[in-house]
């Protein structure tokens, strides 16, 4: 199922009573199984798109068509996991009663967590609970998959393991995902399409496809795709 | 340095302890009186109404007005804080009756309860709860006013049931102001119900206190304290501490 966003307006209401636009007519879908990235500048609205989706926020005019089935599994920017309990424990919340008991040992394996089971957060590196919260999203099973930079301020060779080890457990069950992310060659990596938006209000500048597959995302021609995309789309809007 | 370092502490309160006792020792000695009995004329009380279960039966019924007093107002004052840290308007609305009632005297609580609800063993416990409940409010309202709202989006996100989120996500941020309450809240609860035992009932370390208070009898009163403290200093340590390690134990530990 896909996942059909299309948000007319949203604006909040700034602390001197005014009202701030922060996104004005931003349509895009995320057809079945596919990987698609949010790419814009900082504060263009990413993460509040990402929040009207997920349903924190209500207030906007538009609508957002989500899988009706099955649940969404999501990385936020800073793991939120609950210091006081292990990260098996972490990982086990959110699942549904029937697959509470769930041998998640090959998921562990894969991110690199074996043996890891009775950390508490707090002993944890952020490398480390960033993987604890992918493992979270996915131990769901979800039917859509939100990541918001999952792997800001992180050290360049920690982020792209990390990016490898999504795409390890993406791959293994390809489910209909959105990223948000400001580094571009970050979305080049991982995404089937990159939805390219403006500076605020958001709104979308054009879709990116990317065809070439993962396993020939060489960083050359990573870079030679960086050089396409920004010479469709200036850096007026690309934060990279 | 001879001895490992967590002996120490030990070594310091025993020490500490038995300074105390020389002290009162000497003085009581020095100056002499039947009202200012030295330390060994009290424990030889002790022991004297140990044997004959006086000390035991009035001990246990102050512990358990303890703790009926206890868990009630705990319960009820957590309750009332957590809905009042969570919404503005309620609390409000509330914030005056929670300061009026946290400035109403123990005395005039307790009088009025024996009045309206008879010398009862419910109007005792209900009349100390009572006097705690306010205390708990403002420290929990404290606690779910500071809780982070990013677990709660968390938990609404992967859809945790009430029940779930009320465990794993609510309680455990305000564990530590439960704790606090908890640790003030005992030590006010058991001077308050020696109050109530002194106005309005037959047995507990209070009426004993006032009885021996009619014959000046200092050593016994003494003894009932010291004994009652013993109990209290005993629950700190087997179960309050013991449980705050519990809790505590994903709290990375300072250097």
């Amino acid at each position: 199922m896909p996942l059909e966003v299309s948000i007319r307006e949203k604006s909040f209401e700034t602390t001197d009573g005014g009202r701030l636009t922060t996104i004005r007519d931003l349509a895009f879908t995320v057809g079945e199984g596919r990987f698609a990235c949010l790419v814009g500048p900082s504060g263009c609205g990413k993460t509040t798109t990402l929040r009207l989706i997920l349903g924190l926020e209500d207030e906007f005019d538009g609508t957002i068509v989500k899988p009706e089935q099955g649940r969404t599994g999501v990385v936020f920017q800073e793991p939120r996991l609950l210091p006081w309990r292990t990260v098996d424990r972490n990982i086990r919340l959110p699942l549904p009663e029937d697959r509470a008991r769930a041998d998640l040992s090959a998921l562990y394996a894969t991110l690199g967590l074996t043996g890891m089971e009775n950390f508490f957060p707090g002993q944890l590196s952020l490398g480390l609970a960033r993987r604890v919260a992918i493992a979270r999203a996915f131990a769901l099973e979800p039917s859509l998959l939100l990541l918001d930079e999952p792997f800001v301020s992180l050290d360049e060779p920690t982020a792209e393991r990390l990016r490898r080890l999504l795409m390890e457990v993406w791959s293994a069950r390809p489910t209909t995902a959105l990223m948000v992310t400001h580094n571009l060659r970050e979305a080049l990596e991982l995404a089937d399409e990159i939805v390219m938006l403006s500076a605020r209000p958001a709104t979308v500048r054009g879709v990116y496809r990317v065809d070439l597959p993962r396993a020939e995302r060489t960083p050359q021609a990573v870079a030679a795709m960086l050089a396409e995309i920004l010479a469709l789309y200036p850096p007026e809007a690309t934060d990279t | 340095m001879a001895g490992k370092p967590n002996s120490r502490p030990a070594v310091t309160l025993l020490a500490s302890l038995a300074g105390l006792f020389v002290v009162w020792f000497v003085a009581a000695h020095g100056i002499g009186s039947r009202v200012f009995p030295p330390p060994e004329q009290v424990l030889a009380f002790m022991v004297r109404e140990t044997a004959s279960g006086e000390l035991p039966f009035h001990l246990a019924m102050t512990l358990m007005r303890v703790a009926g007093a206890f868990i009630t107002a705990m319960a009820i004052g957590s309750a009332i804080g957590i809905v009042l840290g969570q919404s503005a308007r309620l609390d409000r609305f509330f914030d005056p009756w929670v300061i009026l009632f946290i400035n109403i005297p123990a005395l005039v609580t307790i009088v009025l309860a024996y009045i309206w609800f008879g010398l009862s063993e419910a109007a005792a416990i209900g009349a100390v709860a009572v006097n705690k409940i306010p205390n708990v409010v403002v420290t929990m309202r404290e606690g779910a006013r500071s809780m982070d709202p990013h677990y709660a989006e968390m938990a609404r996100v992967f859809r945790f049931s009430r029940l779930t989120t009320l465990r794993e996500v609510i309680l455990p941020q305000l564990q530590p102001y439960f704790a606090a309450s908890a640790r003030s809240g005992i030590a006010l609860i058991w001077k308050i119900v020696l109050v109530v035992e002194l106005l309005g009932r037959s047995n507990g370390v209070g009426f004993q206190i006032h009885l021996y208070f009619q014959f000046f009898d200092v050593a016994a009163i003494l003894g009932y304290t010291l004994a009652f403290v013993a109990v209290m200093i005993a629950v700190e340590l087997l179960l309050i501490q013991p449980y705050e390690r519990h809790a505590r134990r994903w709290r990375p530990r300072a250097a």
